[in-house]
């Protein structure tokens, strides 16, 4: 079954900016998946599009097999969303926010308050629930937008960079939210700016940059396409001069800290073979820089250079 | 469309705008009441008495079914403007367009509460109104009829005023301009019969006139013109106006790129 469905979605703006240029993008239900591009790219449109918050140029979007055009409704009922922005009125309190949200999904309004009890628990905000919303910190508003596109229990949750500007706990605890009601059977599209957000929580990722879709994928066959990666290890005993690791290439950063770069054609035990075989032990070791983000970058800028 | 989503976001957005009337009461509700006391103090009381009778009545009685139909016009206007001008520019319209909620449902919803803090306001000024002057209602039938068209009229165009709205300034302009001068040239303050016959000629073209006529009619029994007019003139607007809110609203017009 297809989540969505999304087929030569173009969106041309009044002032004649091409914002999507015939997007394909299909994904599966109970998916994890990542629309991932750089600032402008088209990913906040496609999303309002399917939301019905913009009125798309051409194309054709199918939700659970609702068309959007014949069966909006029902399309409707199946997606929350949670936008990059906060839009709630800040005036109001979390509490009627979630309600009226619910009400406007034809939920009774005390069916409404017991989800609200439980979505707000869950995310950590029940206590808050009457007070004024603009008193709520960055975390917690965003929190808020969640359980409010929660509240009616749909299929598809569509998160516009949610996680943008909280801090690392939260952040951490958001992720194993969302990854709880993905288990559940929630199907769940990202956008987001944080790469390592995208490579922990999601199986399918798509690149899209100038309103096009560059990649479509496996979380893992994208990473796979890493051609080399560079890891920081940090060694226990002291080293005065650069180990000789045969084919890999390395530096000597400091005497405690190695930098070690690994191709795809040579596995990471051969690597510890050859410390192991010159008595040098790690204590730990790290990506140098995220692999996703490399990877990205390098997607993108490919898809430039072809283009000029 | 789904009868039981439409109707629970129906009663949902009805409630939320009764609630946010009566949270900033001091926006809603005072400076009406002030304005309109101060109507009648000065033109009722003060000037009114100088004036003597108009059409068989005390100034007072003449102006006083104007005021409250005003304060109505005013206030259902005025709500849906600012609730709905400030869901859009606040975002949280956003609520409503994700939501399978019909567009004739969000129209009647905020139109309600338009219509509800009109009669409200309305409601307050006729007590006052009723501490100045003796009021009967002759016909109270026509009296809450027209009331509630008038304000539903009201409330339409605050609706579609707020749709085309990019700024703040923009909810400004249509009162100003516009309902405040066709209010004041609507009989408010006079009968039309004073006029000189062009200016009763052109005086029949403000749809303000007719409303406030009618309403005259349900409390006095007196009108400067034939009240089924009146209801002509609303329920045309009231058809005209709720279709153009409807297809802006289906073409997404200021609320959907």
């Amino acid at each position: 079954m297809k989540a969505l469905s999304i087929k030569n979605l173009t969106k041309i703006y009044s002032n004649g900016f091409k914002a999507l240029d015939g997007i394909d993008l299909t994904v599966n239900a109970g998916d994890f998946y990542s629309l991932l591009g750089p600032n402008g790219a088209g990913k906040t449109t496609a999303i309002a599009i399917v939301c019905s918050l913009v009125n798309k140029t051409m194309g054709n979007i199918r939700v659970f097999d609702h068309d959007i055009e014949t069966r909006l409704e029902e399309a409707k009922m199946s997606i929350g969303m949670v936008p990059q922005e906060v839009n709630f009125n800040t005036f109001d309190t979390p509490i009627n926010i979630v309600v009226n949200q619910a009400g406007y999904y034809g939920i009774e309004r005390n069916i409404a308050l017991k989800r609200a009890k439980e979505y707000l628990g869950e995310l950590r905000l029940w206590e808050k629930r009457n007070d004024n919303a603009r008193s709520l910190s960055g975390g917690m508003k965003r929190r808020l937008m969640i359980a409010r596109a929660l509240i009616h229990q749909p299929k598809l949750l569509i998160l516009d960079e949610p996680t943008a500007g909280v801090d690392i706990e939260i952040r951490r605890s958001m992720w194993k939210f969302l990854r709880s009601i993905n288990n559940n059977g929630t199907t769940i599209i990202l956008t987001t700016h944080y790469l390592e957000e995208a490579e922990s929580l999601c199986r399918n990722v798509a690149i899209i940059d100038d309103g096009k879709i560059i990649q479509d994928t496996s979380m893992n066959s994208l990473l796979r396409q890493l051609k080399q990666e560079t890891f920081i290890l940090s060694v226990e005993n002291e080293l005065t001069t650069k180990p000789k690791l045969g084919d890999f290439e390395c530096n000597l950063l400091d005497s405690q800290n190695l930098e070690v770069i690994i191709d795809s054609n040579h596995g990471i035990n051969e690597l510890f073979e050859l410390l192991n075989s010159q008595n040098i032990k790690i204590n730990s070791m790290r990506n140098k820089s995220n692999r996703l983000e490399e990877l990205f970058l390098k997607v993108v800028d490919n898809k430039k250079k072809h283009s000029h | 469309m789904n009868t039981k989503i439409n109707l629970v976001a129906f009663y949902t957005i009805l409630r939320k705008e009764i609630l946010r009337v009566l949270r900033i009461w001091v926006q809603t509700i005072v400076p009406p009441a002030i304005t309109m006391t101060l109507y009648f103090v000065i033109f009722g009381n003060l000037i009114g008495s100088r004036i003597g009778n108009m059409e068989g009545y005390t100034y007072m009685q003449f102006i006083a079914p104007g005021i409250i139909m005003m304060s109505v016009i005013t206030n259902s206007y005025g709500n849906v403007v600012s609730s709905f001008f400030g869901a859009k520019y606040g975002g949280y319209l956003d609520e409503m367009l994700v939501a399978p909620v019909a567009n004739a449902t969000i129209i009647l919803g905020h139109i309600a509460g338009g219509i509800i803090r009109g009669l409200l306001v309305g409601s307050m000024v006729t007590i006052i109104a009723l501490s100045f002057t003796d009021l009967k209602l002759t016909y109270p039938l026509v009296t809450f009829s027209i009331v509630f068209l008038s304000s539903m009229v009201f409330a339409l165009a605050g609706f579609i005023n707020a749709l085309f709205a990019k700024k703040f300034d923009d909810i400004a302009i249509i009162p100003t301009f516009i309902i405040t001068p066709l209010t004041y040239l609507g009989g408010v303050f006079y009968s039309i019969n004073l006029l000189p016959e062009f200016w009763q000629n052109i005086s029949l073209f403000n749809p303000i006139l007719y409303m406030v006529n009618a309403f005259r009619y349900g409390v006095l029994g007196s009108s400067d013109i034939d009240i089924t007019y009146a209801y002509m003139v609303v329920g045309i607007f009231i058809i005209i106006l709720f279709s153009i809110s409807l297809l802006l609203l289906k073409k997404g017009t200021g609320i959907r790129e």
